[in-house]
């Protein structure tokens, strides 16, 4: 209780200090006094050391399974693990705030020690806008979503955490997740800032680099993890539902992508100031939506905590209050960073990621739409429909043999002007991608037309980013990324064309075939875990070649809260996945088993690594061009 | 058109007026939603009642349209349950709803949602079947119009469609009893 009380004071004393921190900053720019710098560091390390000492105190109160404090009640158990008591922390609604507001006092905290070389004014400006949006969340913390609430009289024991988010993927999913939100609130103050004291330039677009990356790499990160967890996790065999949450991590995703090329043309030209300023806030805004959409149970999902709305209404205030403040901004300081008037040459980097944006906007609009449209028809019509995945592939896909199309040969465009000259190699290209591509269709066995395009245009995608690798001043970061994205739609591709499915209801002993390959039922074990006790069978897969695999699926029964969870047993091999889930059915000795086949299912991940280390690669060479 | 656009440019005041009135529209339609929310929520506040909406499905085994208010008319009560093979509370809630059965005022009209037309009836041999109607939502917009947030789902009706129980989630034996003492008055 005490520990709890001391939380909150902590908290409190680290709001104090964040007006402390905001006055400062307007008083240094009003006088612009020397030593008040000083007063800025000493209280954003206050207010970074108070909330790491409240987020600890919660930790600590989670670790020894503390019920007096009602988030702990509410969301643990003393018989947990010790990793998923540590995880339960954020996975309640009071808990993952209080994360937020850790990632978010800790980056202007570094933003502002790492910045000494950049103008006084503009990080002045940015510590300001960045602090409205510490101090708003804050105040929502304290004032709707307590962590530290105190529980009387104590409970003997905690409610438990939801069995399906006790899982390792999605027990540090939020806190990357989370790096990569929050880093876009750096890019939003630093562009208000940048438009206030008029330093849109090149200089500005080289610093803003490195925050665009390292909230791009967090996001992407938080995305697969998520879709892993999906996929392990939900016993669907699936890792992407369309679903309005994931849409929400996506939509920042698509404009941080943007985002990220077009300030390469701000560095490197001067070029789309007004397009990166805008970008900038639209990344920040629709992160901000997805934590309202999402928390504020206005959609219905695993990640619904809050659904109160009182505290809806707090954060839609507060989203409306930022782009307000943004708007009206972007209206007055406008005419002070004036566009340069360059023309563009058809044939150039600049009009290659002007395509790239075009592109980004249009799948960003469709994301969108699909989300919010829902939402809208209800208000105005009370008509409720769901948008799944024929909308997206409907709008999306055809859209996709351009975007591809144009992705191979952008990179290759130089600054400026590219002169276009015949090249031989060419043909070669076009060859040898024709000859992939119908390699690939014997295969895959397919002959849908708008397939076999789709595949003509990553293949030739595919081999344009690899040749990319063995040109000389070149940028390995981008290629590999661009190598990743391909990778990934390549292996997404060929396992949503390729999977199989069998469901089956069999007795120990028995067994089915499917395809080439004879499943058998050896046997049943029951095991007992400490917060869980579970049904493990096992099964054998025996190919032709008389190879075989064991697969151990899993019914798990938790005890705090009681759930029947399914575990899926998976074996993973390079080409393909095996997948296999049994369900109990009631008074027979029968077991519900469903068997599928996944192809290229490790690719997925293993592209989506890639695309993340290309991303970390960025980050760390360009350290190295500052030094 | 370009002359339109040439104006909005030149006239700063037009274009953030518009801009603005999108901007609070917005907010208006999120604020509405956000509160709208609540009408789909198990307690009924002040004494309001509910009406369950009509709509037209087809049945799972004789796959003839079936008109939601036209079954419930047929019997004093009715359970409208939204269940799914894949789900696996529907398992435990089963037995439930079979013991409903016995009483002779009530019928159970089951909503299959999102569900395969083999699993679903395979999970009715297995487990067994409460229901007199399985109605197929194949793709689940009719259960959204239920409001629904997922499966399972349960309301009681009476023979005007009127909610007098909604259970997000599966049933229990306290649910059970307070729906007896319902029907039998």
């Amino acid at each position: 209780m005490i520990l709890s009380n001391a939380g909150f004071l902590s908290l409190f004393l680290g709001l104090i200090s964040s007006f402390a921190v905001f006055l400062c900053t307007v008083l240094n720019i009003k006088k612009n006094l020397l030593n008040l710098e000083k007063k800025i560091y000493k209280f954003l390390t206050l207010q970074f050391f108070f909330v790491v000492i409240g987020f600890f105190i919660l930790l600590y109160t989670f670790i020894i399974s503390d019920f007096s404090n009602e988030t702990v009640y509410n969301n643990s158990h003393s018989t947990k693990p010790l990793f998923y008591k540590i995880t339960g922390l954020w996975g309640n609604h009071e808990g993952s705030l209080l994360l937020w507001l850790l990632v978010l006092t800790s980056f202007i905290f570094f933003f502002f020690f790492s910045s000494k070389d950049e103008p006084k004014n503009f990080r002045l400006y940015t510590v300001i806008f960045h602090q409205i949006i510490v101090i708003g969340f804050f105040i929502f913390v304290l004032k709707t979503s307590n962590p530290f609430d105190i529980l009387f009289p104590v409970p003997s024991e905690g409610l438990g955490l939801n069995p399906i988010l006790q899982d390792p993927a999605l027990a540090i999913h939020p806190p990357i997740l989370y790096v990569g939100y929050v880093g876009t609130s750096i890019i939003f103050a630093s562009a208000l800032a940048a438009m206030v004291t008029g330093y849109v330039n090149n200089l500005w677009a080289k610093n803003l680099k490195k925050w665009v990356l390292i909230s791009w790499t967090f996001l992407t990160g938080g995305i697969l993890l998520g879709s892993i967890w999906a996929y392990y996790e939900l016993g669907w065999g699936g890792f992407w539902f369309w679903d309005p949450v994931e849409n929400i991590s996506l939509m920042p995703w698509l404009s941080l992508t943007a985002l990220l090329h077009c300030i390469l043309t701000l560095e490197k030209r001067d070029l789309f100031k007004n397009w990166s300023i805008i970008l900038s806030i639209v990344t920040f805004m629709l992160s901000v939506t997805g934590t309202f959409l999402v928390r504020s149970g206005i959609l219905n999902s695993v990640h619904t905590f809050a659904n109160d709305p009182s505290r809806g209404i707090y954060i839609l205030i507060f989203l409306f209050v930022l782009v307000f403040i943004s708007f009206v901004i972007f209206l007055f300081f406008e005419n002070k960073n004036l566009e340069n008037k360059k023309e563009i040459f058809f044939l150039s980097k600049e009009t290659s990621v002007l395509i790239n944006n075009w592109f980004m906007i249009y799948f960003l609009s469709v994301v969108l739409i699909g989300t919010v449209y829902p939402i809208f028809l209800d208000v105005i019509t009370s008509e409720k429909i769901s948008v799944g995945p024929p909308f997206y592939n409907k709008l999306l896909i055809p859209f996709l043999i351009p975007f591809f199309l144009f992705m191979s040969v952008g990179p290759s465009m130089n600054w400026i002007k590219t002169n276009l000259k015949f090249k031989a190699n060419y043909i070669y290209y076009f060859l040898l991608t024709l000859a992939t591509t119908i390699i690939t269709i014997y295969f895959l066995n397919q002959k849908d037309f708008l397939l076999i395009i789709l595949i003509f245009s990553l293949v030739f995608l595919s081999i344009k980013t690899l040749t990319n690798f063995f040109k000389n001043n070149t940028n390995h970061a981008q290629n590999l990324s661009h190598l990743g994205f391909a990778m990934l739609m390549l292996s997404i591709l060929f396992n949503s064309v390729s999977s199989t499915e069998i469901i089956k209801n069999i007795k120990v002993g028995e067994s089915f075939i499917s395809k080439n390959e004879k499943i058998t039922f050896e046997e049943i074990k029951t095991n007992k875990k400490k917060n869980y006790s579970s049904i493990i069978g096992t099964f054998e897969v025996k190919n032709k070649n008389n190879k075989i695999i064991k697969l151990y699926p899993e019914i798990r029964i938790y005890n705090q809260p009681i759930i029947a969870t399914s575990e899926a047993a998976i074996k993973t091999t390079l080409f393909k996945d095996r997948f296999i889930t049994i369900n109990l059915i009631k008074d027979e000795q029968l077991f519900n088993i469903r068997y599928q086949n996944k192809p290229f299912m490790i690719w997925i991940w293993i592209s989506t690594l890639i695309i993340i280390f290309g991303g970390t690669f960025a980050i760390f060479s360009k350290k190295k061009n500052y030094s | 058109m370009e002359v339109l656009l040439r104006f909005l440019v030149k006239k700063k005041i037009t274009l953030s007026f518009l801009v603005l009135v999108f901007f609070i529209s917005c907010f208006i339609v999120f604020n509405k939603a956000l509160f709208k929310n609540k009408l789909y929520s198990p307690e009924f506040k002040d004494g309001k009642t509910t009406y369950l909406v009509d709509f037209s499905l087809p049945e799972l085994n004789s796959s003839n349209e079936i008109k939601l208010s036209e079954v419930i008319e047929n019997k004093d009560f009715s359970i409208i349950n939204i269940w799914a093979s894949w789900c696996v509370p529907c398992r435990e809630e089963n037995d439930f709803l079979k013991s409903l059965n016995s009483l002779s005022s009530l019928q159970i009209i089951g909503i299959n949602y999102k569900d395969r037309k083999k699993n679903s009836i395979k999970f009715l041999n297995d487990y067994g079947n409460p229901f007199k109607y399985n109605l197929v939502d194949k793709d689940g917009t009719e259960s959204i119009n239920l409001g629904a947030y997922g499966v399972p789902e349960t309301f009681l009706v009476n023979k005007n469609r009127k909610i007098l129980i909604k259970i997000i989630g599966p049933i229990n034996n306290d649910h059970v009893k307070k729906i007896r003492e319902i029907v039998n008055g």
